[in-house]
């Protein structure tokens, strides 16, 4: 008998099974059952990553001091940039082999349904960048404390790319230009994110409290966490309708 | 009330001429601009209105 | 629907009474644009440190105003159309978007302009100018957003939320681009350091904005009623109306 991989399994166990247990987890869990089988693209926005903060030196030149001016926000828009190549994914596949319309027709709340794709989708794009931004730090000479200043940053910072960038991926889901019309959409957004984000490593490198910065951003994920899954379940609705 | 003593002065703008009246250009030439393709867009959706009405005119006139 | 304030709401009724209200939009902006434009340029005086260079604040501070108010107004619309499924109102958004952009583009040139002299370089990373680029973005995204779904109600509902998330959005840009242009450039440049103001200086930004408010709004309604014909088309009262004889 040929075995059934387990992302298959899970889509069909979803579409199946009445509602029970918690609907995030089973959203949750089966993205990441998929996502561990399309590593390929996982991995091509971590490279991303990993070459962007290269080009930059390359480009500009090696003296310590002007890398570490330049360090916080290359390394930021780099993760920006990385998190904006996964977007795409979080809605399209399932709408095109119908899983999504499933979803939106399902008794769960459509919201709860979307926080876990969001959540998968950070846990898949987002956090790899978190856990590899200090080594990539270290190419531009950034010390211990501004080393920590930029991954606690980023640790809250990018679930707010990826709140943001689910509405912006739910807008455009099936239309022509997609993946640069996305961009366009969703970097505005983005600025706050990465001026608190940059800002915060830059007050730690002057010897500043980062505090403040850290805050803001905080303060910015709370308000992602609290409009994002309604506006993109409303983009959902109507791109599917 | 107008502090300007001669013409030649007011063109002059104190030196800046280039920058005030390139952004009084500027600004004129954008909203002639918009206006003229807003009367393109029209002149466009009414003359396939008109070619539409013609054509059921004629059709009812087979009828 | 029977109550005036939906009376108007369908395209039939009010393509007409736009066309009858756009000439006077016309006469007030140019109105208020002659009497502003004398003032600013021939009545105010020059100014002590930016001498003649500052008159270009009479252009470029209606066009930011502008482009904001427009932003908000737009997302009103937008909004509108949302909530009632009312055709008309999503079809305000989409005609207000072009003239907004406008506006905003305007800002920035002006701003460009103003700031070359003063301050020597074509663009300053100022608070103010960063923010206009970004709504500069943001217009630019609702229209391509709109113009890349081909369902017109689609687009239109698409569109409403992506302004919607703008508009909430809008705030908290400008308040995070004047911290971080405070953080880099101290108290130093700023264009919104404008001249202190003369009384005619004053009167003569308002008249300008008084301007650039009627004249978008004549332009508005212009671009409703072609939106209007091109949506309506196969309607039959569209094929009754004079232009289509």
């Amino acid at each position: 008998m040929k075995a059934i991989d387990a992302p298959v399994a899970a889509t069909r166990e979803f579409r199946a099974a009445p509602r029970e247990g918690s609907p995030v987890l089973a959203v949750l869990q089966r993205d990441l059952l998929l996502a561990m089988r399309r590593k390929g693209e996982v991995l091509t926005a971590l490279f991303f990553f990993v070459i962007v903060s290269s080009l930059f030196p390359l480009g500009i030149g090696p003296e310590p001091a002007l890398l570490r001016k330049i360090g916080p926000g290359v390394l930021w828009v780099g993760a920006l940039l990385a998190t904006m190549l996964g977007l795409q994914r979080m809605f399209a596949s399932d709408h095109a082999d119908g899983t999504l319309e499933q979803m939106v027709l399902s008794s769960a709340p459509l919201p709860l349904l979307v926080a876990g794709k969001i959540a998968a989708h950070w846990l898949v794009c987002g956090l790899p960048v978190v856990l590899l931004a200090p080594v990539l730090g270290l190419q531009f000479d950034l010390d211990a404390a501004s080393l920590a200043t930029l991954t606690l940053g980023l640790l809250i910072g990018t679930p707010v790319l990826s709140l943001l960038g689910a509405i912006g991926a739910a807008l455009t889901l099936g239309v022509r230009g997609g993946g640069a019309l996305l961009s366009l959409l969703v970097l505005p957004l983005y600025i706050p994110t990465l001026i608190f984000g940059a800002g915060a490593v830059q007050a730690q490198l002057s010897g500043l409290d980062p505090g403040g910065h850290l805050s803001l951003l905080g303060a910015l994920l709370a308000l992602s966490l609290f409009i994002a899954p309604w506006a993109t379940t409303a983009a959902l609705r109507i791109s599917l309708e | 009330m107008n502090h300007w003593t001669s013409l030649s002065d007011f063109l002059h703008m104190g030196g800046y001429a280039a920058y005030v009246w390139g952004s009084v250009g500027v600004s004129a030439l954008a909203l002639v601009v918009e206006q003229v393709l807003l009367k393109r867009r029209m002149e466009t959706i009414v003359r396939s209105l008109r070619q539409r009405a013609r054509a059921e005119r004629m059709e009812q006139g087979l009828a | 629907m029977s109550s005036p304030f939906f009376r108007f709401a369908s395209p039939v009724r009010f393509y007409p009474m736009a066309g009858k209200l756009i000439p006077w939009f016309w006469m007030a902006a140019s109105v208020f644009g002659l009497v502003g434009l004398y003032v600013g340029f021939m009545v105010a005086p020059t100014d002590a440190t930016q001498g003649d260079g500052y008159r270009i604040i009479f252009l470029h501070v209606p066009a930011s105003w502008m482009s904001m108010f427009i932003y908000v107004v737009m997302a009103g619309w937008a909004a509108a159309g949302l909530a009632f499924h009312t055709r008309l109102s999503s079809m305000v958004a989409l005609a207000l978007a072009p003239t907004g952009a406008l506006m905003a583009f305007l800002s920035l040139w002006t701003g460009a302009l103003w700031g070359k002299p003063m301050w020597g370089t074509w663009w300053v990373w100022d608070a103010r100018l960063t923010s206009e680029l970004i709504l500069l973005f943001l217009y630019l995204g609702f229209l391509a957003l709109h113009a890349a779904i081909d369902e017109p109600k689609r687009a239109d509902r698409a569109a409403a939320v992506l302004a919607l998330v703008g508009v909430v959005n809008v705030p908290i840009i400008y308040f995070s681009v004047k911290w971080w242009n405070t953080l880099h450039q101290g108290s130093s440049v700023s264009l919104t350091k404008a001249p202190a103001m003369a009384q005619t200086m004053l009167w003569g930004m308002l008249l300008m904005a008084l301007c650039f408010w009627m004249y978008s709004i004549a332009a508005g309604l212009t671009r409703l009623r072609a939106i209007i014909l091109e949506r309506e088309a196969q309607a039959s009262w569209v094929l009754q109306l004079p232009e289509a004889a």
